[in-house]
């Protein structure tokens, strides 16, 4: 009896080692090698079609599901907020409540009524802000048959429940673990390639390789996320000497713009796993890592990063300056420090579809070990990536202007809208001196003065910091 | 997350709440969804805290005034019904209201019950009249530091002045009603 049980765990065995060896040479030889040299097999593409017509598909179900369960209307998708506003500055809407009365806003004084106006504010933005909403994930206008952003939407029909079944077990079970394989061999394979060129004395041959080892696991990486990746204005890539600054939605924002070029990275040193990969990376080119005490003080860091722009063969550093992941409606304000180093700004929008997964890291709400399963159990990761021409600043013009500047152009670019808030606000509360600004403009009226600024204040853009 | 939402909030529940204010099923599924949003503790009420993180309302000059509309005498929570009645005031007027029933109550956005929620707006202690103290305090709110007592003071009683039909030297609600609209 036991020698049977033996000969069948014996062969149990063996066909568990040749299935592995199956798995590995398809992984190598369909996967790896073509992202290593930057092919395509073309599969990704083809999945991403038939993924869009059954999308395209299962929004029409839920429509006509949505019609035949109620008379009621569907709800409409909301581009612009919940709620309809009236879109006049402070001095027209407090004229509109006084109409009632014969004075006008000329003449000054104070009407009862104009307290209405910061109420009617005030309820508008219970009900419907513009801030908070950049730090959750963006609301899709139909779902995408993953639970995650099952928002509102109930039982429509057995077809529609099969294929998200289908969707589950074809996410959690075929893709998830390729996912997972690729992204650990191309980190492994970064630590070691970083190293092993570090040993490397000759100046030329180094930075060669080091940048062929760097892109090789980036994509590696990204066909670790099944990210299919679109670069548009490839003339204006970021130039070495220069500083390439994006819009943040993610720590992926990294693996998107590094598949196609190498970057000299800024941040904070980390300890475990994130610091053996930050210190290998270093040894084969130079990027910038900061201790946590050296981050508080402004002028090392932009003196570090003036000497690391100076020396013209590194690296263009890449700069995230909105300081934290906003979800890829909007892009906020930009921080002002990275635009006083001086040198070639390069802009870069990135925009990512969101009906294939949602890339936006609320790192309240998740932290990154969470985020990135996440991340490996989404249809796809499917991105927009513009390179915008390069700017410098101009005459006159100071370091904040010169932030918004480059705020709008990437905003523009990306289809995004530009918002003047900060990203702090995520965390901090909001300046005292944005409500002495509304004071400051009520008052004004109050005692009549004319000729004054009737833009609303924080759209201003010559407020400091 | 968002399915937890549309199930946290029973049927029964809708239903209340839509003949208690007039809104819609889809409109109060969506203001759920905010009410939850702005719920960080995940306790199912609302603190002042959670009000004042929208930045667009910390930086309104009355914003603590609309805060404290929503909560109830004394209490530092609101929940979802209390948060839906206050925002009931601010429903459009329809010309049509599906229950048009004679007997029952005045619905909460009548053109009157939004002038009285206005009206307790500056009225905080509720004896029925905005008097020259209550007058300043929003005034002060709403200039912040860039007028002078006196200035402020004679806009008080400008304002008590041209309202004022009695002789009380404070605005009643019937002066109130008849300074902000025609």
């Amino acid at each position: 009896m036991t020698d049977l049980c033996e000969g069948g765990m014996d062969d149990l065995w063996s066909i568990a080692v040749v299935l592995l060896q199956v798995w590995f040479s398809v992984m190598i030889g369909f996967i790896m090698i073509p992202a290593m040299f930057g092919l395509s097999l073309g599969v990704t593409s083809v999945y991403i079609q038939i993924l869009v017509k059954i999308l395209e598909w299962a929004t029409l179900r839920i429509e006509r599901g949505h019609r035949e369960r109620s008379t009621l209307p569907v709800p409409a998708p909301l581009p612009f907020g919940l709620i309809q506003r009236e879109g006049g500055s402070m001095e027209q809407e407090m004229g509109e409540l006084r109409r009632y009365r014969t004075q006008s806003i000329s003449r000054g004084e104070f009407a009862l009524s104009d307290s209405f106006y910061f109420y009617i504010k005030g309820l508008e933005s219970i009900v419907d802000d513009q801030v908070t909403q950049r730090f959750s994930s963006e609301e899709l206008v139909s779902w995408n048959l993953l639970t995650r952003t099952n928002h509102n939407f109930h039982y429509i029909s057995l077809r529609l429940t099969v294929i998200w079944g289908l969707g589950v077990i074809i996410r959690y079970c075929v893709l998830f673990p390729l996912r997972i394989t690729l992204a650990i061999i191309g980190l492994t394979w970064l630590v070691i390639g970083t190293t092993l060129v570090g040993f490397l004395p000759n100046k030329r041959l180094k930075n060669w390789l080091s940048e062929l080892v760097h892109l090789m696991c980036y994509r590696i990486c990204a066909r670790g996320l099944s990210a299919t990746i679109q670069y548009h204005n490839k003339e204006n890539k970021p130039q070495k000497g220069g500083i390439c600054v994006a819009n943040h939605t993610s720590p992926i924002d990294i693996v998107i713009l590094a598949n196609d070029g190498c970057y000299a990275m800024v941040g904070q040193s980390h300890g475990g796993l994130m610091g053996v990969i930050q210190r290998s990376m270093v040894r084969s080119c130079p990027h910038v890592w900061f201790e946590r005490s050296e981050m508080r003080d402004r002028n090392a860091v932009t003196s570090r990063l003036r000497a690391h722009v100076a020396a013209k063969t590194n690296l263009p550093i890449l700069i995230f300056p909105e300081g934290t992941c906003i979800n890829n409606t909007s892009v906020m304000m930009f921080k002002k420090g990275s635009f006083e180093i001086g040198g070639t700004i390069y802009p870069v929008a990135i925009k990512y579809d969101p009906r294939f997964g949602d890339a936006f890291w609320n790192s309240a709400k998740y932290n990154m070990v969470n985020y990135l399963l996440r991340m490996m159990t989404s249809w796809a990761i499917v991105v927009n990536v513009w390179y915008l021409p390069p700017m410098t600043r101009r005459e006159g013009e100071d370091a904040a202007q010169f932030a918004n500047r480059v705020k709008s152009a990437i905003a523009h670019q990306g289809g995004l809208l530009d918002m003047a808030w900060d990203g702090s606000l995520k965390r901090a509360k909001v300046k005292e001196e944005f409500k002495e600004q509304q004071q400051k403009m009520y008052s004004s009226m109050v005692m009549g003065k004319k000729g004054r600024n009737s833009q609303e204040p924080h759209t201003e853009s010559t407020r400091r910091q | 997350m968002g399915s937890r939402a549309s199930t946290l909030l029973r049927e029964e529940e809708i239903e209340e709440i839509k003949k208690e204010t007039g809104f819609s099923h889809s409109q109060i599924t969506r203001l759920y969804s905010r009410f939850t949003s702005l719920d960080k503790g995940e306790n199912g009420t609302l603190s002042r805290e959670d009000f004042q993180r929208i930045p667009e309302l910390a930086i309104n000059p009355l914003g603590d005034r609309i805060i404290n509309a929503f909560f109830p005498e004394g209490e530092d929570q609101v929940n979802f019904r209390g948060f839906m009645r206050t925002l009931a005031h601010f429903r459009p007027i329809e010309d049509n209201e599906k229950n048009k029933d004679p007997t029952a109550s005045e619905p909460l956005n009548s053109r009157s019950n939004k002038l009285l929620f206005a009206f307790r707006l500056y009225d905080l202690d509720r004896d029925d009249k905005i008097s020259r103290d209550e007058l300043l305090q929003v005034l002060r709110m709403m200039v912040g530091v860039n007028i002078s007592d006196e200035q402020l003071g004679s806009i008080a009683d400008r304002t008590i002045q041209e309202a004022d039909q009695n002789g009380d030297n404070s605005i009643s609600f019937n002066e109130f009603i008849k300074k902000v609209c025609l």
